[in-house]
């Protein structure tokens, strides 16, 4: 698993270094098949994994503290790190 | 206390953005009150966050929280005294976009009489596909300095380690997905300076006696977890999580979470959750050892025993919205509920009168109230 992790990681970084932060649509060449005006009902903030990060946090220790698990529990957050 | 450490991660995590793409988070301030009541103990006090942008790149944030601890949990019952702390916490964080990358970083001091932790967060997220796709990495670094109450002596350190990467996926028009995994890396003192382990002991009126635990310097772990969000056509969502995780120490868990979130009109909206966790002990738990210092490492935390947890919770929030131009475009109040139900299975009540070893399971039951406002400005 970890190294599964640390090879996702390194995939990662290689696509961000490259030619791929500023050029995707060029250098993978895919239709978005959700074109972005069809993206009305993913704006909503009700699609929002973090729509309430006060309270998510708090609800977020309020399990780890008292749960033996950790981490990966934020969702995966999209552009917002909060996975 | 030791717990701290965990929820700084996820406070740098949480208040990082709010949205499933690369952009920057909404400029918002939020009061909340917080409080637990449950085995005994009762935690409650304020928290407070504010994000402002700076131009159309760069959002600055800060969050202020405070725990009061007072009562007694069935460890502190069986071992020491009720005791009154608090733990006063302050985060300050960035983010930075440029075209579709967004890159968050934090920095996070939590202060108890006995228990110093500092944490340093860095994240990049990046768009790809036509936007339909996030990938995110980021890493975080913590220091902790844990104290003893009453022992001016005793100082240790640990240093901690968190690299993360996830995905989201747009499916669909009405569906998102997302894919996260995380190591953890944990080194030094790791213990609870205030958990015992309980050994059989003839010479004690009850049979038993308590000893310091002994837990390994590191730790490492692995989690994984799968979520999604499916938009319903009358403005509604369901959502669902599972995660599975596993350490060194030999602790397996898994949970999962099902929600539902209902709106009336354009106003109210209400969410309802259920959410079911599960572990298996680490290896070194024992709730009774023949002796003390019969193995290299022992515990009795019963965050470490074999349980099972179940949790369901509902919020009401109300929503006023304003003007696009006004100064505040939009605010609310909200109030959360929840249950939480906690049945261990190798964790024994040793408050109860019974034989030694045959005391009955241990179990709680706990209530968790959020109330806060919000403004979008």
């Amino acid at each position: 698993m970890r190294k599964l992790i640390r090879l996702l990681c390194a995939a990662t970084v290689v696509a961000l270094t490259t030619g791929c932060v500023s050029t995707d649509e060029y250098a993978f060449n895919i239709e978005p098949w959700v074109k972005p005006y069809e993206r009305s009902n993913l704006a909503d903030p009700i699609m929002s994994m973090n729509r309430n990060p006060i309270a998510r946090s708090y609800a977020k220790h309020v399990f780890e503290s008292r749960e033996g698990a950790r981490g990966a529990d934020g969702g995966a957050g999209g552009g917002c790190g909060c996975n | 206390m030791a717990n701290c450490r965990l929820f700084i991660t996820g406070v740098l995590l949480l208040l990082s953005t709010s949205s499933w793409a690369a952009v920057l988070p909404e400029d918002r301030s939020d009061v909340m009150y917080h409080y637990y009541s449950g085995d005994g103990v009762t935690i409650d006090g304020p928290s407070i966050l504010l994000r402002k942008k700076i131009g159309n790149r760069v959002s600055l944030s800060a969050n202020y929280y405070l725990d009061t601890v007072s009562g007694a949990s069935i460890d502190v019952r069986a071992t020491a005294s009720p005791y009154v702390e608090e733990r006063e916490e302050t985060t300050l964080g960035a983010d930075f976009l440029h075209n579709k990358t967004l890159v968050s970083m934090s920095y996070t001091n939590s202060s108890e009489n006995d228990f110093e932790a500092s944490s340093a967060y860095i994240g990049i997220s990046q768009d790809f596909f036509g936007d339909l796709t996030n990938i995110s990495l980021s890493y975080a670094k913590g220091w902790d300095e844990v104290g003893r109450r009453g022992d001016e002596n005793f100082l240790e350190e640990a240093d901690r380690n968190k690299y993360g990467i996830g995905i989201t996926q747009i499916v669909t028009k009405s569906m998102i997905v997302g894919f996260s995994a995380e190591h953890i890396s944990d080194e030094g003192y790791l213990n609870n300076p205030y958990r015992s382990v309980r050994f059989l002991d003839d010479s004690a009126a009850r049979g038993f006696s308590f000893a310091t635990e002994i837990y390994p310097e590191t730790r490492s772990s692995n989690a994984v977890s799968l979520n999604a969000n499916y938009y319903l056509p009358y403005r509604a969502a369901i959502y669902a999580d599972v995660r599975w995780y596993n350490d060194t120490w030999g602790i397996t868990a898994s949970n999962g979470k099902l929600g539902y979130i209902h709106t009336i009109g354009d106003d109210w909206i209400i969410d309802v959750y259920a959410r079911y966790y599960s572990q298996e002990s680490a290896d070194f738990y024992q709730d009774l050892f023949g002796r003390p210092n019969e193995f290299n490492f022992m515990a009795r935390d019963k965050e470490m025993s074999t349980y099972s947890n179940f949790t369901a919770g509902i919020s009401v929030a109300y929503e006023w919205q304003f003007s696009a131009s006004a100064m505040i475009k939009k605010s609310s109040i909200q109030f959360e509920y929840d249950y939480m139900q906690f049945d261990y299975d190798n964790f024994r009540d040793v408050t109860a009168d019974a034989p030694v070893g045959e005391e009955p399971l241990f179990g709680f039951s706990a209530n968790v109230i959020k109330v806060y406002a919000s403004i979008w400005y």
